[in-house]
């Protein structure tokens, strides 16, 4: 306990250093605006945290940041919050009747949860994959990749070669371009599992967001579909900063630089992922890892 | 229980749900074979395209009638339809709120209560204030018949879209209303569609409602604020009249007002089945 809260300040005084720099770069850099892409400033700092079903705390007081082009995991046993954690962080967690957040949540310095700040320009730069692919039944693959495109401003809006063009990118980004670049127009609700998954990562791409949140994204996937996901997630790690929530110890630790894990709505513990796997300074996340519980 | 028993028990009950099956869908059978019988032979051009005729000159028709039930089933819909829908999506996405609960039972209420008495209300909102009966009171009188049809169709359509399916939008930076309309609502819209035909083929052929807001016209009108002229009044009309020719029309109205019915069902059918509809893998 005591070498976590040791830790804990350490990364308080990271944070802080962070934020200095953050705060003099992020005046420049306006929310509803196309993001910085990925750079050192694209950050995400959560500040004592606290999520709400009507009365029930499903996630207390977490604190910790996720920082630019690494893939951050959390980890914990069911029902620990990290899927509620994971959706406050791009404001999803509101659009549940009777849910609500306190605390802090910084974007590139600004705090989403401010009262200035559109939810919808938070998802926007922040995309979100669930746990159970979700195409878009009535639209074809390409539309569907093509989906976030058609709400941005008129005047901003791609034309229609330009969107072709991004939904080849976010397609190909996805590692599902090969397969579907001769059915584009056919329906994504034909594809396997693990391609709808990968459709729903291209649809996620296409907005070029900063940020990508991973809802235990192989959950209901066969092995090999788990696998192409995986690949998939340390490939866009250049490219877009990645969280993901997961049931699967093994693939956090294949795959994310930092782990979190939580247990009963609190961040037991939080750092590089070879630490926490070797070295865990939590007692309870030493027992997790090692399969006593969970 | 001994097993021959319960395998002769087995025996009885399956032929039960058998008969009861072939019992459901003999009235329909009669009564198109009946109608095809007495009302085919007056079935021909003539019988879409002329007027009526007195009865003792031969080659009248029922145009008016056709186009008059056209008009006020029309009218019906421009009520119906989007009242209901929009009130199907409130239910929908307000499932547990009071007013839902409220408007669930009310249309409920509605949905059972005697078309007569739905004609007397559009008696009472429409034709007493103007004076005279017109198309436009037939109308309502059909509409508010057609709002708790759709009503429902539109909620039970849109709750079979899964909720992951909204999420999804909103995740996408898609705002509420949104996300309603070009996803929730787009994946229910052959649901939808189905609904709303069967609820025009249900409407279309009312006579109660009619009986004091349309009431029927034996020359040709279509102005939506005059008495006009429907299938069912028509059939009404010539069936109790003492004449033979005027029966055997009335025969010929009916059968035309249930093939209008099955085509429009067949079409309900035929919209279930888009390209990639709910359940379309």
């Amino acid at each position: 306990m005591g070498s976590a809260a040791i830790e804990r300040d350490v990364e308080r005084e990271f944070e802080r250093e962070f934020e200095r720099d953050v705060a003099t770069a992020s005046a420049s850099i306006a929310m509803t605006r196309e993001g910085a892409g990925v750079g050192a400033l694209a950050c995400l700092a959560v500040e004592s945290l606290d999520a709400y079903f009507g009365a029930a705390r499903v996630v207390r007081g977490v604190t910790f940041d996720v920082r630019a082009g690494e893939v951050t995991a959390i980890i914990g046993p069911s029902g620990c919050g990290k899927s509620t954690l994971l959706r406050c962080l791009n404001r999803m967690h509101e659009t549940v009747p009777t849910a609500r957040v306190e605390g802090e949540v910084r974007f590139e310095g600004r705090d989403i949860y401010a009262s200035a700040v559109s939810a919808i320009g938070v998802r926007r730069h922040i995309g979100m994959v669930f746990q159970r692919p979700t195409p878009f039944p009535t639209m074809s693959i390409r539309d569907n990749v093509a989906a976030g495109l058609k709400i941005v401003p008129r005047g901003e809006r791609p034309d229609r070669r330009a969107t072709g063009e991004i939904v080849e990118r976010a397609l190909r980004r996805a590692a599902l371009w090969d397969e579907v670049k001769d059915r584009l127009n056919g329906s994504a609700v034909a594809l396997s599992g693990g391609q709808q998954q990968r459709l729903c990562i291209a649809r996620a791409l296409a907005t070029s967001p900063t940020m990508l949140l991973l809802d235990e994204p192989t959950a209901s996937l066969d092995p090999i579909s788990t696998q192409r996901v995986e690949e998939l997630v340390y490939e866009l790690r250049d490219q877009v900063t990645i969280v993901i929530v997961t049931h699967n110890m093994q693939q956090a630790a294949r795959i994310s630089d930092r782990t979190a894990f939580m247990l009963s709505g609190e961040l037991v513990e939080y750092g590089p992922t070879n630490a926490m796997f070797t070295t865990p300074s939590d007692a309870r996340t030493e027992a997790y890892i090692t399969g006593r519980f969970g | 229980m001994s097993l021959a028993r319960r395998r002769a028990i087995n025996v009885v009950m399956i032929t039960l749900t058998y008969v009861a099956a072939i019992i459901a869908t003999l009235p329909l059978l009669f009564i198109l074979l009946h109608l095809l019988r007495q009302g085919a032979t007056a079935v021909n051009w003539n019988f879409f395209t002329r007027m009526p005729a007195p009865t003792g000159e031969s080659g009248g028709g029922m145009a008016n009638a056709i186009v008059g039930t056209g008009i006020i089933v029309l009218l019906a819909s421009a009520l119906g339809l989007p009242v209901g829908i929009g009130a199907g999506l409130f239910l929908a996405e307000n499932r547990r709120a009071r007013l839902a609960t409220i408007v669930r039972f009310l249309s409920d209420v509605l949905n059972g209560l005697p078309s007569i008495v739905l004609g007397i209300f559009a008696w009472q909102l429409v034709v007493r204030p103007f004076k005279h009966f017109s198309a436009l009171a037939g109308g309502l009188a059909l509409g508010a018949m057609m709002i708790p049809l759709v009503t429902r169709a539109t909620e039970e359509m849109i709750r079979l879209v899964p909720v992951s399916m909204r999420e999804a939008a909103l995740a996408l930076g898609y705002s509420k209303w949104r996300a309603s309309l070009s996803v929730v609502l787009r994946t229910a819209l052959p649901g939808i569609v189905t609904g709303a035909l069967m609820a025009v083929a249900r409407i279309a052929g009312e006579t109660a409602p009619l009986i004091f807001t349309a009431f029927g016209n034996q020359f040709w009108s279509v102005s939506p604020t005059q008495p006009i002229a429907a299938l069912p009044l028509q059939i009404y009309t010539y069936a109790i009249s003492p004449y033979d020719d005027w029966h055997a029309q009335a025969w010929a109205g009916a059968l035309v007002l249930l093939g209008f019915v099955l085509v429009i069902s067949l079409a309900a059918r035929f919209a279930t089945r888009s390209r990639f509809g709910l359940g379309g893998d």
